[in-house]
């Protein structure tokens, strides 16, 4: 039973179905592995026992209907979940339960899934390597001196480990794409309002998306379908009907065009990244796409223009952490040395780099200059994407410009960590969707994934392309499992 | 732009986040760097661009005025910090 891990989330869902297992063993697989690779860190919150209760009593009851019926799933501490902790990865929410469940969990748990437990992530997703989490640093499977990236460091791992079948992340800047591709697993950014962000904690309402990560492009079209949809209490939500991604998945891109952007092939990009990407042009040539170059020739500024954006509306975001209503609350001996207090205490370095960037940012006196300066400099990234779109179906890029790096190596310069980011941000910048795919390894035995980005509310199409290129590369996992 | 540390304990002021000395000067060098690398958006002209205010295409739905919660008093106050009766406490506001 315990090469029950091994399978992909599409597999076990059907083995449920038939029978060849029942989702208390599935459960009992995934809560043994869990508990035995304690040296990765990836849970914040474990919710073992009552997983086990939920598998029972699914067994019991045997209904089928759900998309996930029976599957046991591990989420990014990022998402509220009633009546269990939900910390963002923060000090300021050690102590926080949800009295409300977010609208992403709840479709999922509708589709007849069941929390396996909370994933370590940055705090409050800030970072690209899970080192800014108050809970700890999460490993990499392939290296336990390597982050696994961020935010969704916790569920990168907990997947590439098969801690669990399948989880959830979000997306601000590629939070879901970068940590995919440093674990070798797909993950995917919805079209900004494909999912509801009703639940999640915010951090950049106008970046902010939750997405799938799986073992698989067929897993990913499953539990996309099952986490997407309009939802009236989030009104960036679009009502748009969710495809059947699943029955749609074809490895059929023939005639497809593909852009492959000039501006992607920075400075300094190691050789291995150009070579990834040169692969899959030819992956993607082989399956009968055609490619065209492109030119994307506001790229540069992305990175700049999300350091206004992000960080202006984090500060906002973060403002409703007073001590008040919720969460850590630090003495004081008045009510404004309490609110400084606790915000100092709760808070780590990142979260306040960053809400100190935001606030000046929007400082009285600078708004033109920074704020409003980044919006229309997003205008100009996003209808760079809009012009390419008329030439093309889908844009293929590296997934970022190196492999894992080692646990610290970037600490010390955030400037230099946020270029991690370079190849998903623009993404976000402009709400499309992107997925990232593993390619590959590097000389070290590193993962590398490639990136797709689509249009608007095209997931289907970058989902197939992804396909193509998961036949062709015939990726598998060759981590030597060395925490347990 | 630089950002001395008189700077940064003025926004950090307005962030109501306290710091202390050692916060304030490895702020100053961490602020000031990471503005240097926003203002690469200098080089770029802007000034006949409308800035972008929404990134999807949909206009917002409309819905009937109503009530659909309410009555979840207990469920609000319940992780505050300090709460008495039906109020969250806070630190005396007036002497």
């Amino acid at each position: 039973m315990s090469n029950i891990s091994e399978l992909s989330l599409t597999r076990i869902v059907d083995g449920i179905k038939k029978k060849k297992f029942t989702s208390e063993e599935v459960t009992k697989v995934f809560i043994e592995k869990s508990k035995t690779s304690k040296k990765l860190n990836s849970y914040i919150t474990e919710c073992f026992d009552d997983a086990l209760k939920f598998a029972k009593n699914f067994d019991k009851k045997k209904d089928h209907k759900g998309l996930l019926s029976g599957i046991p799933i591990a989420v990014k501490d990022l998402f509220c979940t009633k009546n269990v902790k939900t910390t963002a990865g923060s000090k300021i929410l050690h102590n926080f339960i949800p009295t409300y469940e977010s609208t992403v969990t709840n479709n999922l748990w509708s589709q007849g899934a069941f929390l396996l437990g909370k994933l370590n992530c940055d705090e409050f997703a800030m970072g690209s390597s899970n080192e800014t989490s108050f809970f700890g640093t999460v490993a990499n499977p392939y290296g336990k001196d390597l982050v696994p990236g961020g935010s969704s460091g916790g569920s990168a791992t907990a997947l590439a480990a098969g801690l669990t079948p399948a989880t959830i992340g979000t997306d601000t800047g590629g939070s879901i794409r970068q940590p995919a591709s440093f674990t070798g697993t797909v993950g995917l950014k919805p079209t900004y309002g494909r999912c509801s962000r009703w639940g999640i904690v915010a951090f950049a309402s106008s970046l902010d998306q939750a997405g799938p990560m799986t073992n698989s492009v067929e897993d990913s079209a499953l539990l996309l379908q099952a986490m997407s949809g309009y939802d009236p209490k989030d009104s960036t939500s679009v009502d748009i009907k969710v495809n059947n991604y699943t029955s749609k998945l074809t490895e059929n891109v023939k005639g497809l065009k593909i852009g492959v952007p000039k501006e992607y092939r920075i400075e300094n990009m190691p050789i291995e990244i150009d070579n990834l990407w040169k692969k899959g042009i030819d992956y993607l040539k082989d399956a009968g796409a055609i490619i065209k170059n492109i030119s994307l020739p506001h790229t540069m500024y992305a990175l700049p223009a999300y350091y206004i954006v992000a960080p202006a509306e984090a500060s906002s975001n973060l403002a409703r952490y007073d001590g008040v209503k919720y969460g850590h609350r630090a003495k004081g001996k008045n009510l404004i040395e309490m609110y400084e207090n606790t915000r100092s205490e709760g808070f780590g370095d990142e979260v306040k780099r960053r809400i100190l960037i935001g606030t000046y940012v929007l400082s009285s006196g600078y708004y033109d200059a920074y704020y409003l300066k980044a919006q229309k400099v997003r205008q100009l990234i996003k209808n760079d994407f809009d012009k390419s779109f008329n030439q093309v179906d889908a844009i293929l890029t590296p997934s970022t410009p190196s492999s894992a790096f080692k646990i610290g190596d970037k600490t010390d310069d955030p400037v230099s960590m946020y270029l991690n980011d370079i190849f998903t941000v623009p993404v976000n910048l402009s709400g499309l969707p992107a997925i990232s795919v593993p390619a590959g390894y590097d000389k070290n035995n590193l993962p590398l994934g490639l990136q797709l980005i689509g249009k608007p509310f095209d997931e289907q199409t970058i989902l197939n392309l992804s396909l193509a290129i998961e036949k062709r590369v015939n990726f598998k996992k060759n981590f030597k499992k060395w925490w347990s | 732009m630089s950002i001395d540390k008189n700077t940064v304990k003025h926004i950090s002021k307005l962030a109501r986040i306290s710091l202390d000395e050692k916060n304030a000067d490895s702020l100053s060098k961490d602020l000031t760097s990471i503005m240097k690398f926003i203002e690469n958006l200098n080089k770029l002209n802007t000034d006949k661009i409308e800035p972008l205010t929404s990134i999807i295409n949909a206009s917002l739905k409309s819905r009937k005025d109503e009530v659909k919660d309410g009555k979840i008093k207990e469920q609000i106050l319940k992780n505050s910090p300090e709460n008495n009766e039906e109020f969250f406490v806070v630190p005396k506001v007036i002497e």
